[in-house]
């Protein structure tokens, strides 16, 4: 049948040589390399469940009335936004299964691109010729992170709309154009026209999602072209050689049953775990807050940018040239970006080194690498818990005002002590190493797969010390 | 060196008789013996007039008076653990209540006869609407104790949760407005719209979690906890068993 | 008829043993080739495993379609959860097993190439060069085609400003408030001056407006008279020391939702308004200064007087413009 089926295919398309590369096509098999799949699968997910939602979900501003089942809303006006997502929570069969698997997909999504970049910073493999690939996957994050700001705050519940009124103001806060910029988005001073809804609609569910796919067709297309890197796990891998599982039968097998296992958890939680109950905050009013308000994990960093930010509009005379979001909630992101985009070439002028690498390193291998990756993620992630602060005064009683203090002074001074110390660690697991290595060496004279590197065998990779000493 | 050692002995011994409120609370000796007028006034002489002075006349700097405080403000902040403060500046929370059921009555009757006070009221909320309540608690109460009572910060103070408050407790709390909290007289929330509140704030201390477990019902920072800590370990572990470790 | 099913039937079983010899020919062919894929692992525990878990997975996906159907709103989403979500789990580890246990974990090789092919960029070079060896007048060329580029382009993105008032930022400045206009509160009614009590806060909205612009809201409190600290020419913005201030944040927004007030003076901070989200801190005595947290403009105060119907009334506009900081912010009055 599965000859049938392939002839039929080969007829049609003469896509039968490409078939059998694809196949056999080499997959090297460390565990963190399935980390960017996690990613893609949770996308998938949140695919398939948007569509589901975009079914039931209502994008309008105008105002109604409910008239459900869940008792304290019930006679309140609200929007046709609003009301639609609670008929989905409490009317709609499976509704709330699908709106928190899509909630947590996102979440989980996000994560596993983090993560994903984690593993391709420390290991080098943003080296030439997977620079495009490097900058085509942080322009998909980036919007990634826009695209789930947008989802959550299309609900126009209360914790949304506070959300929103702050990225109009960080809007505004552009120097020079930012008020043209924000009634651009917005199309009217705060809170909008009754377009907007729209717009955050019609971006969230067609326009960037059509342009993440493109980004991660290319993405795909890129890594499949070049090969996936691999660690130097046998001799035999080179800078020429790869080694690896063939999708058929090894790996295929098990790329599906990683797809499945994410779709479990995501659907486990769906159903398990509350996310975001948005009939328990109510609907949003320009007038009204509530205490302990956050945005999505993802964009915590900023909050946290925001508060540590002292109390200061920058001004010329009368004119405001920075309002106060703009250090926080766009300049601070900004960087952070554009140092991940100048990674590849900042590497390349340090080490003096434009070659290709196919060969990922460890770590260890990379010290100035790993240290300034440690030392950058270091500074991000205080500033991130640092958004946290209100919180941990309610759980642990350290004062508000005193924890603001020390995430300033804390995410100025100790990236750079991670510097130091990752270093330093780097250059002990080294030297570890070297040890190890050379006292196998001199036990076993004829051992066919010397453990470590072998650095002087004519095919080596190129992957050894380089930044730093 | 013996006489020294028996002397720390002595004085451990008998640390807790010289233990000062409100490590303990300070009881009189005769208690049983006493009226309750008589054990109101010894009581709050022995634990209160340090900072609310003689007759609850108030000091100038560790106590407001409670001459006006009436059974309300009394029976909120004796039954919460409120008071007694162990310092003046400190914040009150709630917490163990020293005082037995007989003392807190004759305190709370002493502190009411101090003055012209209100009573400890008796709200209704059986009588209360859910929408009212959610709308009066939003505009009112959400933005120190967040929407669903699960307190939070003020520039200066924590923001208890609410989900120990008795509906006497809540009402109390609205009438008075213990601490820093600002207070809500019968003209800013009447005694049927305090019905809705109570009514309200009783549901939060179950909240309707219709998605299943409320991880603390405060939104995104707990989401963010399991999206680390639960799934993306969960993830990571997966990935370990299907693929390969360096070194295997 | 029986001729005619015979022959039929010899017709059929003919044809079938064709193929069986066809099929026995190719596989002789093939096993003389060599495997290409090398034979699995023997494990029929695994694959009894793995059928088990097929069929788990199989009852959890029909428990799923069972609590679907089902009615009753009880933990719904939960069983649906743990039945759609054993499914995939039971097919995930299915799968799983099946790669690392039935099947051959053979390693193979391929090639990293190299992507640049040097000779290729030069052939492309050379044809775009050669194409364009026509051309005599590029200067003139290129001049007009950047004309028009830059022209369509720009034509192309005007529409852009259809978004909203991109080029006239004036709107920003407008507020619903006008002298004269009674405070209306949360209540829909009229907010009287009499009513208004210390140690407690109050929203309100100009009459006849549309309480979501964010030029609406205000937030009112009753200070002691001798407590304001006012700036001068706001002297008489607060009568009875009633003061008002716009409930928009003018850090980023959000509503200021919280009002501390103090029980006991002495060892308690003085009132103020804070804002939920970044813990901006506004002090009503001072009109509105910043006493804590990021924002950079105090909170605009809105004059009051009373009434003769003892109705609190605005007074004229804010003493600034409203929310979030933005260019002319300072530099213009609202209006």
């Amino acid at each position: 049948m599965i000859r049938r089926a392939v002839a039929y295919l080969d007829r049609g398309t003469g896509a039968s040589p490409l078939l059998r590369k694809t196949l056999r096509y080499a997959f090297p098999d460390h565990w963190s390399f399935l980390l960017g799949e996690v990613a893609l699968y949770s996308f998938i997910v949140l695919v398939a469940t948007g569509i589901y939602l975009t079914l039931f979900f209502e994008p309008s501003l105008a105002k109604t009335t409910y008239n459900g089942v869940y008792a304290p809303l019930r006679g309140m006006e609200m929007s046709q936004a609003y009301k639609s997502v609670v008929d989905i929570s409490y009317e709609r069969n499976a509704g709330l299964l699908f709106r928190q698997t899509h909630h947590w997909a996102a979440d989980v999504f996000v994560a596993a691109v983090i993560l994903h970049l984690i593993r391709v910073f420390f290991t080098g493999a943003f080296r030439r010729p997977r620079t495009l690939i490097w900058t085509i996957g942080l322009l998909m994050l980036f919007t990634s992170l826009l695209e789930g700001y947008l989802g959550y705050s299309m609900v126009d519940d209360l914790l949304s709309g506070m959300g929103l009124a702050i990225g109009y103001a960080v809007a505004m806060s552009t120097p020079v154009i930012g008020a043209n910029l924000a009634l651009g988005i917005w199309g009217a001073p705060y809170p909008g026209a009754h377009a907007f809804e729209s717009r955050m609609y019609i971006a969230h569910v067609l326009i960037f999602p059509a342009l993440i796919a493109t980004l991660l067709a290319l993405h795909l297309a890129l890594v499949v072209r070049h090969h996936h890197t691999q660690f130097r796990t046998s001799p035999r891998a080179t800078e020429k050689r790869l080694l690896g599982l063939p999708t058929l039968p090894a790996y295929a097998p098990r790329s599906l049953g990683l797809m499945l296992a994410v779709a479990a958890l995501l659907f486990l939680l769906g159903g398990l775990v509350q996310i975001n109950p948005i009939w328990q905050w109510g609907p949003y009013e320009v007038s009204q807050g509530t205490n302990g308000a956050q945005p999505d994990w993802y964009l915590g960093w900023l909050i946290g940018a925001l508060r540590l930010v002292p109390g200061f509009d920058l001004t010329v005379g009368d004119y405001t040239l920075v309002g106060n979001p703009f250090w926080g909630g766009a300049l601070f992101p900004l960087v952070v970006l554009l140092v991940l985009l100048a990674v590849p070439a900042a590497e390349r002028r340090i080490t003096r080194d434009g070659s290709t690498h196919n060969i990922a390193d460890r770590p260890r291998d990379a010290p100035g690498r790993t240290a300034f990756g440690m030392a950058f993620l270091t500074w991000v992630a205080l500033i991130f818990v640092a958004g946290s602060a209100d919180r941990m005064y309610v759980f642990l009683g350290l004062s508000y005002e005193g924890q603001i203090w020390f995430y300033r002074v804390a995410s100025l001074v100790l990236p750079f002590v991670a510097y130091l110390v990752t270093r330093r660690v780097c250059h002990a697991l080294q030297e570890a190493g070297r040890i190890e290595a050379d006292a196998a060496a001199a036990g076993a004279k004829t051992s066919t797969d010397p453990p470590g590197r072998d650095c002087n065998a004519p095919d080596a990779g190129t992957g050894d010390v380089r930044w730093g000493t | 060196m013996r006489r020294l050692a028996v002397a720390i002995l002595f004085l451990l011994a008998t640390a807790p008789a010289h233990a000062q409120p409100p490590a303990g609370i300070s009881r009189p000796a005769n208690a049983s013996a006493l009226s309750p007028i008589e054990l109101g006034a010894a009581l709050y002489a022995g634990n209160c007039s340090t900072c609310h002075g003689i007759a609850g006349r108030g000091t100038s700097d560790r106590g407001p008076s409670l001459r006006d405080a009436g059974a309300q403000a009394a029976d909120f902040y004796l039954r919460t653990g409120y008071m007694p403060l162990t310092h003046p500046d400190q914040q009150p929370k709630r917490g163990h209540v020293d005082f037995s059921e007989r003392e807190l009555r004759v305190l709370i009757a002493y502190i009411a006869s101090l003055g012209n006070g209100p009573p400890v009221p008796a709200p209704h909320p059986e009588r209360g609407n859910l929408r009212e309540g959610l709308r009066l608690f939003t505009s009112h109460c959400a933005g120190c104790h967040q929407i669903v009572g699960q307190g939070g910060v003020v520039t200066g103070a924590r923001v208890p949760p609410l989900d120990q408050a008795t509906a006497t407790q809540i009402a109390e709390a609205v009438r008075i407005g213990p601490y820093l909290m600002p207070k809500f007289s019968e003209r800013d929330i009447s005694p049927a719209q305090l019905d809705s509140l109570v009514r309200y704030v009783q549901l939060t201390q179950h909240p309707p979690d219709r998605g299943g477990w409320g991880i603390g019902n405060i939104g995104p920072f707990p989401e963010g906890m399991i999206t680390w800590l639960l799934a993306a370990l969960a993830l990571i572990a997966t990935c370990m068993v299907i693929g390969r470790r360096l070194g295997s | 008829m029986k001729r005619f099913v015979l022959t039929l039937l010899a017709i059929i079983n003919g044809l079938r043993r064709r193929r069986e010899r066809i099929g026995a020919r190719e596989e002789e062919a093939r096993r003389e080739e060599g495997p290409i894929v090398p034979p699995g692992p023997h494990a029929p525990r695994a694959e009894l495993a793995v059928a088990l878990l097929l069929f788990a997975a199989a009852l959890c996906g029909a428990g799923f379609i069972v609590v679907y159907a089902v009615g009753g709103d009880w933990n719904r989403t939960q069983l649906q959860g743990i039945t759609l979500g054993g499914a995939f789990a039971f097919l995930a580890i299915a799968l799983i097993t099946v790669g690392k246990h039935l099947v051959s974990e053979e390693e193979v090789e391929d090639s990293y190439h190299d992507p640049e092919h040097p000779s290729e960029q030069e052939r492309i070079d050379k044809i775009v060069e050669e194409s364009a060896s026509g051309i005599t007048r590029k200067k003139l060329l290129i001049t007009a085609g950047g004309a028009a580029g830059a022209a369509v382009g720009l034509a192309a993105i005007t529409p852009a400003l259809t978004l909203g008032p991109l080029l006239d930022t004036d709107e920003l400045r407008e507020t619903p408030w006008r002298r004269g206009l009674r405070l209306i509160g949360e209540d829909g009614k009229p907010l009287f001056a009499g009513q208004v009590e210390e140690e407690t806060f109050y929203t309100a909205f100009p009459e006849h407006a549309d309480r979501d612009l964010i030029g609406s809201p205000v937030v009112v409190v009753r200070l002691a008279p001798e407590q304001l600290r006012l700036p001068p020419e706001r002297a008489k913005w607060a009568p009875l020391g009633i003061v008002a201030f716009s409930k928009v944040c003018t850090h980023a927004g959000c509503a200021i939702a919280l009002y501390r007030k103090p029980t006991f003076k002495p060892t308690q901070p003085r009132p103020a308004l804070v804002c939920p989200c970044h813990y901006s801190t506004f002090d009503p005595a001072r009109g509105g200064e910043v006493i804590f947290g990021p924002a950079g403009r105090p909170l605009p105060q809105l004059p009051l007087v009373v009434g003769g119907d003892g109705i609190l009334r605005a007074g004229g506009n804010f003493s600034g413009q409203v929310g979030p900081a933005y260019g002319t912010v300072r530099s213009r009055r609202p209006t």
